[in-house]
């Protein structure tokens, strides 16, 4: 079996990796009775004794999480290693400062990627040692700061040029219009080249989606109408982020439980057993048509259970249907309204493979394949259902819905650069030029071109293509 | 003389597993509405055709489990060890860590040649065990990584390896749509580079097999495990004992003996005349059938119908193409039961689908970056496009 390691920098990609274990563990732990250290927690977990020496079977004694954080602040590292999950990280996987990248692309990039490339690079080695067989790395930051942002993707580069047989999968939190760091399309579209340069998948996930959810699930519990008591294990929000409980829930918490319910989704059919199951390497080879067009719409659905049982479980085709809505995508876009490339659903739980057939028939008319790929459905199979469900879908999508954000990114980024605002502060960081900006915005257009060139096929009468001729 | 099962990738490894219980169910069934004797008979042929015995009298498998990730084999060895009835050797089963990612170029340039050398020694000591090898039945689907690309690699190797044994293909076709994007791709290769190793492809369509599901068998919620047990069950009442129609006293040696070889048709002489009563009737061309029949009254079954010049090539005469097999031991409970392998024009309209669907693809060079990483270059999807072209030509003209 093949194992993952998660790379967490900066606050946001720390906070939602945070989450992400904590859930792990809870998966596991609710599947894992009889506390074996087997190939499925394998994947993203160490099994060590007392003394830290790897154990490789038998029953678990001590849980490490494979994974390196990352952050140029000591707040969110340091809250996490004094809450309920500082034993599942290793001291020596851990890299912090405290002056912060004060959200400053270049700084994060230029100044901490060479004053800690060693250190990271060490790190990395040490991680990817323990695994016998590293598939995956998963790197988790937002676009808008600058340690997550800038270090984050420096850090891409890193894994690139040290681990180039290793996957590397990008969650990356875009900053929303009204995000009140001020500079935050530099940060991102600085960082999108190198997205697009050197990542294989990228899951862009936007706070403005994340919040339409946790608001709708909200809305649902305290809707106080008869039979729609939810079932709270069930939520996909769940909130105990293994960060100290502060008074003041902040909806962040609920926001990133969601992302880490993305990432555990995306890897069940690699660790647990199913009928037809699908590896990391498969989501790639699946989606990503062409080398640059390798970013992923993801939906998740159901978003909670009702605790009711005798309120007859929604049916399995309602979430199938959900899944294509726009009210359930990680970013604002409409996928139903734009042209797929391709589409991956991974299903857990009790379904089977003519459930999953008579939905994709009843789907599909209703959606816009591009002509080469009339057909762009992968499907998985998982037999275990996440917790407190009974079956649950993810699906991710290429389609070339994400172009209205890199649009949007562009625009803002623009208006910025126009002006000339704030543009000192990068261009004083030792080798950060203005050909930076210029490459990175051209970067990005070229790849909402490339979306371009495929939008106006939509709609287009499909001719078959003329086919060989061959004489007998 | 012994067949040696290849299971190979999810798919293989799942109805390899289906395809051995099915044997062992009917071998060990009392119900074969036929005498004691006979029943010995045929448990004793079926045991040496597919069945080691060991020092535990439960039979054990001839058969390799190939995987290129752990998980699928671990579940397959432990569900038959559960059943009590049968299981897989110790030592049959070779896999590895990471899968071919649903891509061919993977499973064929990568996992090919790094685990040849293993695996070819593995198939080599379960060979020796056996005084006469009937042949290899591989079974895999076209549609993935591991069974379509390592498939097409292993089948070449044992084609070199064993240049006299009958290699047949258990070749499962992927459903139309949502399975894996990249199936058709992987079709094209594994189907042109079959063709030149393999004496056999017998193929078995996900699509047909879910609609005798839904139609036939009533069943709501349709799995794999259904999917796979039908198919299962089709390959059983292949397999299984027979009388060959020369000897009606005993089974037939080899279970693979079919004579596969088309005769080409003569050139230079005139079309056989057809005499047809079914002259409205529009089927299939076929150029070889074989009905095997078992059950009760097998001997009594008119099967005239089989014989009508309508469903054969004009340069074939119907007592040249069509063959059939009569046993009166029943299969798996069914007090009667038929099975007709047929080489016809049934497979030119989902080939030929799969043919142009792949090349729709590959006029947009979509995906092929995917294989031109792992040494699969666009030269070589062209070969493969030309060569089912050929065959999708060879057919339509019969």
């Amino acid at each position: 079996m093949a194992q993952s390691v998660v790379v967490q920098v900066g606050q946001c990609g720390n906070q939602i990796g945070c989450c992400f274990w904590d859930l792990a563990l809870r998966e596991h732990a609710s599947v894992n009775k009889k506390g074996i250290y087997d190939d499925a927690l394998k994947n993203f977990f160490r099994n060590v004794d007392t003394r830290g020496t790897g154990i490789s079977k038998g029953r678990i004694c001590s849980l490490k999480a494979r994974a390196v954080l990352i952050d140029m602040e000591e707040g969110v590292v340091n809250e996490i290693l004094q809450g309920p999950l500082k034993d599942v990280f290793d001291s020596k996987q851990l890299i912090t400062n405290v002056s912060g990248s004060g959200n400053n692309w270049a700084v994060g990039y230029k100044v901490f990627g060479s004053q800690y490339r060693d250190q990271i690079v060490e790190k990395l080695r040490q991680t990817a040692e323990h695994c016998d067989c590293l598939q995956c790395f998963f790197l988790i930051h937002s676009m808008g700061g600058g340690t997550g942002s800038g270090l984050g993707t420096f850090i891409l580069n890193v894994l690139e040029d040290e681990f180039p047989e290793v996957y590397r999968f990008v969650t990356s939190v875009f900053p929303s219009g009204e995000d009140d760091v001020i500079t935050s399309p530099y940060n991102s579209v600085l960082a999108m080249k190198e997205l697009n340069e050197h990542a294989d998948c990228v899951l862009p996930i936007e706070n403005e989606s994340l919040f339409d959810i946790v608001s709708k699930i909200n809305q649902m519990i305290n809707s106080g109408k008869p039979g729609t008591t939810v079932k709270q294990q069930s939520l996909v929000t769940l909130n105990e982020g293994g960060i100290k409980k502060k008074l003041d829930e902040k909806p962040f918490d609920k926001m990133n439980n969601i992302v880490a319910n993305l990432l555990l989704n995306l890897t069940s059919s690699s660790r647990f057993e199913g009928s037809l199951n699908m590896d990391l390497n498969e989501i790639s080879m699946n989606l990503v048509p062409f080398p640059q067009l390798h970013y992923l719409v993801s939906s998740l659905t159901p978003l909670y259970t009702l605790a009711d049982v005798n309120i007859p479980p929604r049916r399995l085709d309602q979430m199938f249907s959900d899944a294509f809505s726009k009210d359930y995508q990680l970013i604002q876009a409409d996928p139903k309204h734009s042209l797929y490339l391709a589409c991956a659903l991974l299903v857990r739980g009790n379904v089977q493979i003519s459930d999953i057939r008579r939905n994709i028939e009843r789907l599909k008319s209703s959606l816009h394949f591009v002509s080469w790929n009339q057909e762009g459905w992968k499907t998985s199979l998982c037999s275990v259902p996440p917790v407190g469900h009974s079956h649950s879908l993810l699906a991710l999508a290429n389609n070339t819905c994400v172009k209205p954000t890199f649009m949007e990114l562009k625009n803002r980024f623009l208006r910025l650069y126009k002006k000339k605002a704030h543009l000192h502060h990068y261009l004083q960081v030792d080798r950060m030029e203005d050909s930076c900006f210029t490459e990175a915005v051209s970067s990005l257009s070229s790849l909402i071109e490339k979306y371009n060139e495929l939008d106006v096929t939509k709609g287009l009468p499909i001719h078959e293509q003329v086919r060989l001729n061959i004489v007998i | 003389m012994s067949v040696v099962t290849v299971q190979l990738g999810q798919c293989g490894n799942q109805i390899g597993y289906e395809v051995f219980d099915t044997m062992c169910r009917d071998l060990h069934n009392t119900q074969g509405f036929c005498s004691k004797r006979e029943n010995e008979i045929y448990q004793a042929s079926c045991k040496e055709h597919f069945f080691n015995e060991d020092k535990s009298e439960v039979p054990v498998a001839r058969a390799l489990l190939i995987d290129m990730e752990p998980k699928v084999i671990s579940q397959t060895l432990l569900k038959a060890a559960h059943s009590g009835r049968w299981k897989y050797g110790q030592h049959s089963h070779f896999c590895q860590r990471q899968g071919s990612g649903n891509n061919w170029a993977y499973g064929y340039s990568v996992h090919g040649p790094k685990h040849e050398e293993s695996i070819m020694n593995l198939i080599q000591r379960e060979v020796e065990e056996y005084d006469s090898l009937s042949g290899f039945s591989i079974i895999m689907s076209m549609a993935g990584g591991t069974g379509s690309g390592l498939g097409a690699f292993l089948t070449q190797n044992l084609r070199d390896a064993y240049p006299n044994s009958f290699i047949m293909n258990q070749v499962i076709w992927p459903y139309g749509t949502g399975e894996v994007i990249v199936q058709n791709y992987n079709s094209v290769l594994t189907l042109s580079h079959l063709y030149r190793s393999s004496d056999a492809l017998l193929v078995h369509e996900n699509d047909v097999v879910h609609k005798i599901c839904a139609k036939l068998m009533n069943i709501k919620q349709i799995s794999f495990r259904d999917v796979n047990q039908v198919i299962a069950h089709q390959l059983g009442s292949v397999f299984q004992p027979t009388y060959s129609s020369e000897d009606s006293f005993q089974y037939r040696r080899n279970p693979l003996g079919i004579d596969w070889q088309v005769r080409p048709p003569l050139s230079g002489l005139p079309a056989l005349e057809k005499v047809s009563p079914n002259k409205e009737l529009r089927f299939n061309t076929s150029i070889a059938n074989l009905l095997i029949l078992r059950g009760k009254d097998v001997h009594s079954a008119d099967t005239g119908g089989f014989k009508d010049p309508a469903l054969y090539t004009s340069w074939l005469q119907p007592s040249d193409a069509f063959c059939e097999w009569r046993t009166h031991r029943a299969f798996n409970k069914y007090e009667k039961s038929a099975a007709l392998v047929s080489n016809s024009q049934f497979l030119l309209k989902p080939l030929d689908t799969i043919v142009g669907k792949a090349w729709n693809m590959f006029a947009s060079k979509a995906y092929v970056h995917q294989y031109t990483k792992f040494g699969i270059e666009e030269e070589d999807f062209l070969d493969s496009f030309t060569v089912l072209e050929q065959i999708v030509a060879s057919y339509c003209n019969l």
